[in-house]
């Protein structure tokens, strides 16, 4: 066979392969050497990588290599440089008052990007991606603040949350009037329609609003106040505004007032580190300005 | 390797007188046929080019003290930009994300630039090519300069190619291997100098020399300083030729872009054949026959960096860096004969002379027309933008979650995260405004507006500042959605930036 391929393009001189296609030859060119010792080194290169780096497969694990490289490792080399290069800041953060913070466009920046990871990790489960809230749970991005939206109001909420457990924690519960007893049914009807007049709601015809002025005032006042507008020490929520944390709904205030309400949120202090904390704070704050 | 296509099939069948060719091809045909299949690997041939004097050795010098003249030391170029930028002429600042060029300073998010230069690269050695063949290869391309500096160091060390080669061929002797230690030594410092150049580029250069020498420099740059001194030693240094041959992409595209219009160092084959020694061709005209000016005498092989022998005909492996004109012109010189017998010339004139037709230039052609062309548009597009691009930038992204908030009076609000960008190097004041909804307030989360209202926001310079900027709409029913437009003012110069997006209701 190999004398068959002995034959020589007369245009260019160059033997060829001996493969042909409808008269048409493939010339013969090799490759350079070089890139052969190449291809060798290529191969000397692998099989050092194999000693230095994991990558055998075994039974239950893998050869470890001689470098002691490990993926994990690598990961925790990667965080622990990116803590060092984030340590000036932070210390700065953990040093500084909330009140403070946001008079620094810089540490507002930080604490927001490192915010808005924290807000997801943390509290997105109930309050939604964006601070948006849900039936029950508090928007961040209004203006209406159960306890308080001042930034060191907002530092309190966090840090030690409410009905919690904390000692330092937002305490306070709606009683269950209907539930226990304190209120009859028509009472509890007339209350109702009265609340649902404070924030300029319509009620059916017949509604009794004076009991129901009367019953606010023996019973609500104390922790509504006597116009309605609410109680940040307390939690109890401004009831003549256009937020309802529950609904508006004749049938859902029946229900609040029935079974009470008292909602819970777990303390963070402890549980975050201060810098994290902190960030939390200028975040939340950051969603719609707080409370003025 | 070789490419044939000095001679097409007709100019074969017609006759031509391409007496070399089939000479060759009668040599090939008459060899024993080989008793194998031969080498699956090619060993190189070493090439020991000869030194030449000559136009194109002048301007290859000229053009090598040019490029290597501006790599070298425009690193240490300064110009003063005040104090909130480098003061280096041309610097890539990494940390920073930004580029400065003399007066042109580039942001990230203009590396569109780049792909405008790359364009404009890529169109004007298109340009090269249909003009003059491969200008690029015989003269600009980095690796024909260094190889260019690295085969004269060799000349100054190991002598010219006859030298070189008595030397090799003999046994080595102490001499010998001193002078190749030299070369070898010479080689790595201009190969170091060429790595150290590089990283001069990253980073304020006469502080980054400090730091080298005083080893303080990051690792980072000690590692590209290692790098490019291998690449740059190797490459010039022992690869030469074989990037051009096996390595560069350029040679077969340029194969593919060429045409027969393209001027190209050309053996005019017309002249030299048949080729015959000097006493031969006297003898063979005193007879009335017909007798070549090429005599063989091979000086263009020799003196070609690549090996090439360009009587042979285009050749991928050649350059066209001219020395082979040079060589030949000096030889032709010295016999009294004119010049010219290899030139920038094409087929076309080539056969059009042999038919006693004058050979043509034709550099206006629809080829080139287009290049110019393209390049003039591209140029003038980019040297439009950049001189009429804004020095202050506004963009906006509006709350996902929640698109819109109700607040305890009624009103609707929402929220923006809007970005502002100052690229002058002062702080600015701008003033933060917009409209599409009447009844509405717009305020920034933590920073008070002025007395008129107006958001007054200050930038620092060369930098951006984001702010969250919340819109309060008091109208009775908000719509679903209203177009609403941002307005960034420079308080000073009264310099505008807009950006567009919307108000969304409940």
């Amino acid at each position: 066979m190999a004398e068959e391929h002995k034959e020589i393009d007369q245009l260019t001189g160059t033997a060829t392969t001996g493969h042909e296609w409808d008269g048409i030859h493939e010339l013969n060119t090799p490759l350079p050497r070089w890139w052969l010792w190449t291809f060798y080194a290529c191969i000397v290169w692998a099989i050092g990588y194999w000693v230095v780096y994991p990558a055998w497969p075994l039974l239950t694990n893998a050869t470890q290599g001689t470098f002691g490289w490990h993926a994990r490792s690598a990961v925790v080399t990667d965080l622990d440089e990116l803590k060092a290069l984030r340590g000036p800041m932070m210390d700065k953060l953990a040093a500084t008052p909330v009140a403070q913070i946001v008079n620094d466009p810089q540490l507002v920046e930080f604490a927001r990007a490192q915010g808005r990871v924290a807000f997801a990790d943390n509290c997105a489960p109930c309050h939604g991606a964006g601070g948006g809230g849900g039936r029950g749970y508090p928007n961040l991005n209004d203006d209406d603040w159960l306890w308080g939206g001042k930034i060191a109001e907002i530092e309190q909420t966090i840090r030690h949350g409410a009905r919690s457990g904390d000692d330092k924690g937002h305490q306070g519960n709606m009683p269950a009037f209907g539930r226990d007893g304190i209120l009859k049914a028509d009472q509890i009807s007339a209350v109702a329609d009265y609340v649902r007049t404070l924030s300029g709601l319509p009620v059916e015809n017949g509604a009794d609003l004076a009991l129901g002025k009367k019953v606010f005032a023996d019973n609500c006042a104390l922790c509504h106040g006597p116009e309605g507008k609410g109680n940040h020490e307390l939690g109890a929520p401004n009831l003549t505004d256009q937020i309802w944390l529950y609904g508006p709904d004749k049938e859902t205030i029946v229900q609040d007032i029935v079974n009470g309400r008292g909602g819970t949120m777990p303390a963070w202090q402890g549980r975050l580190s201060e810098p994290i904390i902190k960030s939390l704070v200028v975040y939340v704050y950051n969603f719609g300005g707080g409370e003025k | 390797m070789h490419v044939d296509s000095t001679l097409s099939l007709d100019q074969v069948a017609a006759g031509t007188p391409a007496l070399t060719r089939l000479a060759a091809q009668a040599e090939v045909r008459s060899a024993p046929p080989p008793k194998d299949d031969g080498p699956l690997y090619a060993p190189r041939r070493k090439i020991y080019p000869q030194s030449v004097r000559g136009l194109f050795r002048r301007i290859k010098w000229a053009v090598l003290l040019a490029t290597l003249g501006v790599y070298y030391l425009l690193p240490f170029v300064r110009w003063d930009r005040g104090p909130n930028a480098p003061a280096q002429a041309v610097l890539i600042d990494l940390p920073n994300s930004r580029f400065y060029f003399f007066f042109i300073e580039i942001w990230p998010q203009e590396v569109y630039y780049i792909t405008g230069l790359l364009i404009l690269a890529s169109i004007v050695l298109f340009l090269m090519n249909a003009v003059a063949g491969r200008v690029w290869c015989g003269y600009l391309c980095p690796q024909t300069v260094w190889t260019d500096l690295f085969q004269a160091i060799e000349r100054l060390t190991e002598g010219d190619r006859r030298d070189h080669l008595q030397r090799d061929g003999r046994k080595w002797t102490a001499d010998t291997y001193a002078r190749k230690a030299l070369k070898h030594f010479l080689w790595l410092m201009v190969a170091w100098w060429t790595g150290g150049a590089w990283v001069l580029y990253f980073a304020d250069a006469p502080t980054l020399v400090k730091h080298l020498a005083t080893l303080q420099a990051p690792f980072i740059a000690y590692a590209f300083i290692g790098i490019l001194t291998f690449t740059t030693y190797t490459l010039a240094g022992h690869m030469r030729e074989q990037v051009c041959l096996y390595m560069c992409p350029w040679p077969r595209i340029q194969a593919a872009l060429t045409d027969e219009y393209a001027l190209n160092v050309t053996y005019r084959y017309d002249r030299g054949e048949p080729r015959c020694a000097v006493s031969k061709a006297n003898e063979l005209r005193a007879r009335g026959e017909p007798a070549g000016d090429c005599t063989n005498c091979k000086q263009c092989v020799h003196v070609c960096p690549t090996g090439v022998d360009i009587r042979n005909g285009a050749d991928l492996g050649c350059i066209q860096c001219g020395l082979c004109i040079d060589a030949c012109d000096a030889m032709m010189t010295k016999l009294g004969r004119s010049t010219g017998l290899i030139g920038y010339d094409t087929d076309i004139n080539i056969k059009r002379r042999m038919e006693g037709k004058p050979g043509f230039v034709k550099i206006m052609r629809l080829r080139t027309a287009l290049y110019a062309a393209i390049i003039a548009i591209a140029g003038g597009i980019m040297i439009f933008t950049l001189a009429t691009r804004e020095s202050e930038g506004l963009s906006s992204i509006h709350d996902r979650n929640p698109m819109s908030v109700r607040l305890s009076n009624g009103a609707v609000r929402n929220a923006y995260t809007i970005r502002i960008v100052n690229k002058q190097l002062r702080t600015r004041d701008f003033i933060l405004a917009f409209n599409g909804l009447p009844a509405s307030l717009i305020d920034f989360v933590g920073v008070p507006p002025r007395e008129d209202g107006q958001l007054l926001i200050d930038v620092g310079p060369d930098t951006t500042r984001e702010v969250r900027v919340l819109v309060t709409d008091y109208g009775d029913t908000p719509p679903a959605s209203t177009p609403i437009v941002f307005r960034l003012t420079d308080v000073a110069t009264g310099e505008q930036a807009e950006a567009r997006d919307h108000f969304f209701g409940p």
